[in-house]
């Protein structure tokens, strides 16, 4: 039983078959990397595990609870995190401020009216902050707005913010997408770094073959919304039908 | 049932004003992604055209009549308008007469030149700027324009009267008693309705232009200038809400305020059809109207108090929350 | 200070000080000079800045932190302003218990229509707020005329109850007061050429301005401002971290609404009547006006945009061809005459039209107000006493 069950899931949008009977196990503790060629109905997955759409059909389990009908936010709450293509921070905010406030969810809940206090008063709240900042080597950026930090940065600081909520599993969109070389290995590194040190679950979908047989432990290959082979990595390498589908057109 | 007919006849010419109206907001929102809350004032300037060559050709010399005295024994002094004295006193006071038509000739180079200017000079700079800040510019030009108008025409509604042989009232089959001048306008309005669609349909401007407003930067990318063509659109829906007030003078005399009580509404109608749907615009334009004229009557009015003024609101509030994209609305605009 | 940074502190004492001399400071010019026009030191305009000033921080508090713009906040200082003139209708002249119903009753209008409208958002929120205060408008002409007296407005009368007061004896309408102070009692103090009046009803004002001036600066300051700026910023990543935004913004919406519900019963302590044209969407455009003008989504911005508007309002519409004349009169008749033709129709009447270019000119190209335009200001002068403004450039968020 892993952490993540995805069972029979089938997704349509109008005519077109995006999602046909997709079945997924994502083991605990796992680096579970999901591939695929455009198309294959990738994104469409991942938004129907955290809530941005809902399957037509099948069940979506995560920790033993279904995530069906439930709000982003809720999602989020129970322990998915999700990094994106394009990293979507607060742009007006600071890079500190943009850190304090998945520490603020994580301790308070999806709602609570704090509306007087002093925000730098929340003593933990700061500290945690600053431990993870130092953690992501972004502790001289803090009073940075973080819109104006370059793209690696933001992408580390987002990571960072996923990861002070301690979620259970970490869900990575193509997170070194329109990367250069330098940023992609500093990026597969960090996310080597966080999966060796945490007790945590990475789910990343991937173009870069690179980036997929340096990380991933398990993978799944998606083709026409519906998964072609689950294995390991070496045995993915040589299994003609992976070739044929996906590799044949990138090697 | 001729009850039934005559609010409905009775919601056409609100209806058409609030589809014109909307179509060119629509039109350009649609094309230019632009929120513009200056559109009413557009409808407002148009009606002061009407005004403007109603003064015009009114424009009289004063004269003393030998033949005539008044009470006291005084020769009297006579206003004779240039246009009678150089086109004689039929045809002159014929044209006087139908100042209001001819508007309209003076009307469209005018308010396409106030949408070029509009667009090249403002709402470009906006394009890539929030919403919010649209609106406000938008707003801020409203103020001004209105202002201007204000200056120049006073704060008191101006009469422009229809020509005389439209004034009347007619009776329609089933004994229905309607105002010539409401079915004259209604005729208008569905005549530059089937023309603004019949444009975007069958032209290639048209084609390209629709294809803009599906995906603008598909269309960019294919090389074709979209920029220029999305100016004459402005240009164009700015005529549009100019018609739309020039040939409503009649019905309501043309104030300085008239913009801003129908861009409310205007708005209203554009979230009800869908925003960037142009059949929806019209559509909701005359379904809104039709429904107010309903909400109008005695009937209504007695049953729920008041209904009359909160209809449009209403239907609005509730087609928002319950078909957030509007009437006839497409996924993915501005949700 | 009262649980603020050394900058908040020292930017609330400057509001306290400023709006406490401020009979002193909005009448530089002496009563007889031909200036005397352009002092703004009289009660009821002082009290039209500070009452419209926190109208504007309550409605800055939903734009400027969450970026959700209502055409309808003019709804919530209308009922507010219902709410007291009920209160001394029925119960007593003291205006402590109408203030306290007009903000909870604008607090649970606000709750009603926040909640449906803020299911949608950017400019389907704009609609829907205009809508819900656009119908509040046209029903407080019509059906609900027994509760607002129409077009007339509601007005106190003679035989009201009023539980706590008792019948009048004097023949005369009540007035307005604080525990028996009345609002309308005024101090004049004549200094050489100079006359300052102190009204009661003004400082009662000041002292509620600097309390929800003080509030609004801590809210910014809070968890609480700092998620409304994250949803701002980014609705989406704000779901994403597992924050609900919709409680957020609504609560958001009320506390704004019951600022508005404040200003409206200020409003109508001050002068104890309400109209329905206090809730007509152009009084809720006036409000965004003040708020863009004087700086979004900054502290001090609200305040100095609804002083400028209330002060074109009153003094900028008073200047008259005459009063032109006046000061034109140095130069020679033709290009007298013709300077004042020129500025004429941006003066008197014509006020708005210099009201909407200035507005306009403010969100082109200062889309943070008067406080963005202060700021760069400020820089230019510092730039040149040291070189290289780079860290000049990243003005602090939500100053």
């Amino acid at each position: 039983m892993g952490i993540l069950e995805v069972k029979g899931v089938n997704k349509r949008f109008g005519g077109l078959q995006a999602l046909g009977n997709v079945n997924l196990s994502v083991k605990e503790n796992s680096v579970h990397a999901i591939i695929g060629p455009n198309g294959a109905g990738k994104s469409t997955l991942l938004n129907c595990l955290v809530g941005k759409l809902i399957p037509d059909t099948g069940s979506v389990m995560f920790d033993g609870q279904s995530v069906l009908g439930r709000k982003p936010h809720e999602i989020n709450q129970m322990g998915i995190s999700r990094v994106f293509q394009t990293p979507e921070i607060f742009g007006d905010l600071t890079v500190m401020e943009n850190m304090m406030i998945p520490i603020f969810a994580k301790r308070d809940g999806a709602f609570r009216m704090h509306a007087i206090e002093n925000m730098m008063a929340e003593k933990d709240v700061v500290e945690a902050a600053e431990h993870m900042l130092e953690e992501m080597n972004m502790a001289d950026k803090r009073g940075m707005h973080s819109a104006s930090m370059s793209r690696g940065d933001k992408r580390r600081l987002e990571i960072g913010m996923c990861l002070a909520q301690e979620p259970k599993l970490l869900l990575l969109d193509e997170p070194t997408a329109g990367m250069a070389r330098a940023d992609t290995n500093n990026t597969i590194d960090l996310l080597k770094q966080i999966s060796d040190e945490r007790d945590i679950t990475i789910a990343i979908i991937e173009h870069d073959m690179h980036v997929v047989f340096s990380l991933a432990n398990r993978i799944t290959v998606l083709a026409q919304g519906t998964p072609l082979v689950e294995d390991d990595p070496e045995n993915i390498k040589g299994n003609p039908k992976v070739r044929e589908a996906y590799l044949g057109e990138t090697a | 049932m001729d009850a039934i007919i005559l609010q409905i006849l009775n919601g056409l010419d609100k209806g058409s004003a609030y589809a014109l109206i909307a179509l060119g907001l629509t039109l350009i929102f649609g094309t230019l992604g632009v929120v513009n809350f200056a559109h009413g004032a557009l409808f407002m300037i148009g009606a002061f055209c009407a005004v403007f060559v109603q003064r015009v050709l009114t424009l009289s010399v004063e004269t003393v009549d030998p033949t005539k005295t008044d009470f006291l024994g005084n020769p009297l002094k006579v206003k004779t308008p240039y246009v009678e004295n150089w086109f004689g006193h039929d045809f002159g006071s014929a044209i006087i007469d139908w100042s209001v038509p001819l508007s309209v000739l003076f009307c469209i180079p005018v308010m396409v030149l106030i949408g070029f200017v509009m667009e090249r000079g403002l709402i470009k700079h906006f394009y890539k700027r929030e919403h919010a800040d649209q609106i406000l510019v938008t707003f801020g030009l409203a103020i001004v324009l209105q202002e201007v108008i204000k200056a120049f025409y006073g704060a008191n509604p101006i009469q422009t009267p229809a020509p005389e042989m439209l004034s009347g009232v007619a009776t329609l089959a089933g004994g229905i008693v309607y105002p010539v001048w409401r079915i004259v306008y209604f005729c208008f309005a569905a005549l530059i309705i089937g023309g603004v669609f019949a444009f975007l349909q069958f032209t290639t401007f048209g084609m390209v232009v629709r294809a803009g407003m599906a995906d603008r930067e598909t269309v960019g990318l294919l090389g074709i200038n979209i920029d220029r063509r999305f100016t004459i659109m402005f240009g164009m829906a700015a005529a549009v809400a100019g018609l739309a007030g020039v040939m409503y003078g009649p019905i309501n005399a043309p104030n300085y305020h008239m913009g801003m009580d129908f861009l409310v509404l205007s708005f209203v109608v554009v979230v009800v059809g869908g925003m960037g749907s142009l059949p929806g615009a019209v559509a909701a334009g005359f379904l809104l109207g039709i429904l107010e004229s309903f909400a109008s009557t005695t009937w209504a009015t007695t049953t729920i108090p008041g209904i009359n003024q909160i209809i449009i609101y209403l239907v609005a509030i509730i087609i928002l929350l319950t078909r957030p994209r509007g009437l006839l609305g497409k996924k993915g605009v501005m949700e | 200070m009262f649980g603020l940074n050394k900058k908040d502190s020292a930017l609330l004492l400057a509001v306290a000080v400023l709006t406490m001399l401020a009979p002193f400071i909005l009448n530089p010019f002496p009563t007889d000079s031909g200036l005397a026009q352009f002092n703004a030191g009289y009660p009821d305009l002082m009290q039209r800045f500070v009452i419209f000033g926190i109208f504007a921080i309550g409605f800055n508090i939903l734009f400027g932190l969450t970026g959700y713009l209502s055409f309808g906040h003019a709804a919530f200082l209308g009922v507010g302003s219902y709410s007291a003139v009920w209160m001394f209708k029925l119960l007593s002249m003291n205006i402590i218990p109408a203030i306290i119903l007009s903000v909870i009753i604008a607090g649970l209008f606000a709750l009603v229509i926040g909640y449906v409208s803020l299911r949608r958002s950017g400019i389907y929120f704009s609609i829907l707020t205009l809508a819900f205060a656009q119908m509040s408008f046209a029903l407080a002409y019509s059906v609900l005329t027994p509760i607002t007296n129409g077009e007339t407005g509601l007005q106190l009368s003679l035989d009201d109850p009023r539980i706590l007061d008792g019948a009048s004896t004097t023949g005369s309408l009540p007035v307005t007061s604080l525990f028996g102070l009345e609002m309308r009692e005024a101090v004049d103090m004549a200094v050489g050429p100079w006359s300052f009046t102190f009204s009661v009803g003004y400082y009662v004002c000041a002292v509620f301005m600097i309390l929800a001036f003080y509030l609004a600066i801590r809210i910014f300051r809070s968890p609480f401002g700092m998620m409304l700026r994250a949803i701002k910023s980014n609705q989406q990543r704000v779901s994403y971290t597992g924050l609900n935004p919709r409680p957020y913004t609504l609560a958001a919406f009320v506390i704004s609404g019951m600022y508005a519900g404040l200003a409206g019963g200020l409003l109508a302590s001050m002068d104890p009547l309400a109209g329905a044209e206090r809730m007509q969407w152009t009084a809720s455009g006036e409000v965004v006006l003040m708020t863009i003008l004087g700086g979004v989504g900054t502290l001090i911005g609200p305040v100095l945009g609804a002083g400028l508007i209330k002060y074109f309002e009153n003094i900028f519409s008073k200047i008259n061809d005459n009063v032109l004349h006046g000061w034109f009169s140095f130069l020679p008749d033709g290009i007298e005459d013709f300077i004042v033709t020129i500025i004429h129709p941006f003066v008197g009447k014509g006020w708005h039209l210099t009201l909407g270019i200035i507005f306009m000119l403010v969100v082109t190209f200062l889309p943070g107000g008067l406080v963005e335009g202060g700021q760069r200001i400020a820089r230019m002068f510092r730039g040149k006493k040291k070189t290289g403004g780079a860290d000049a450039a990243k003005t602090e968020a939500a100053e």
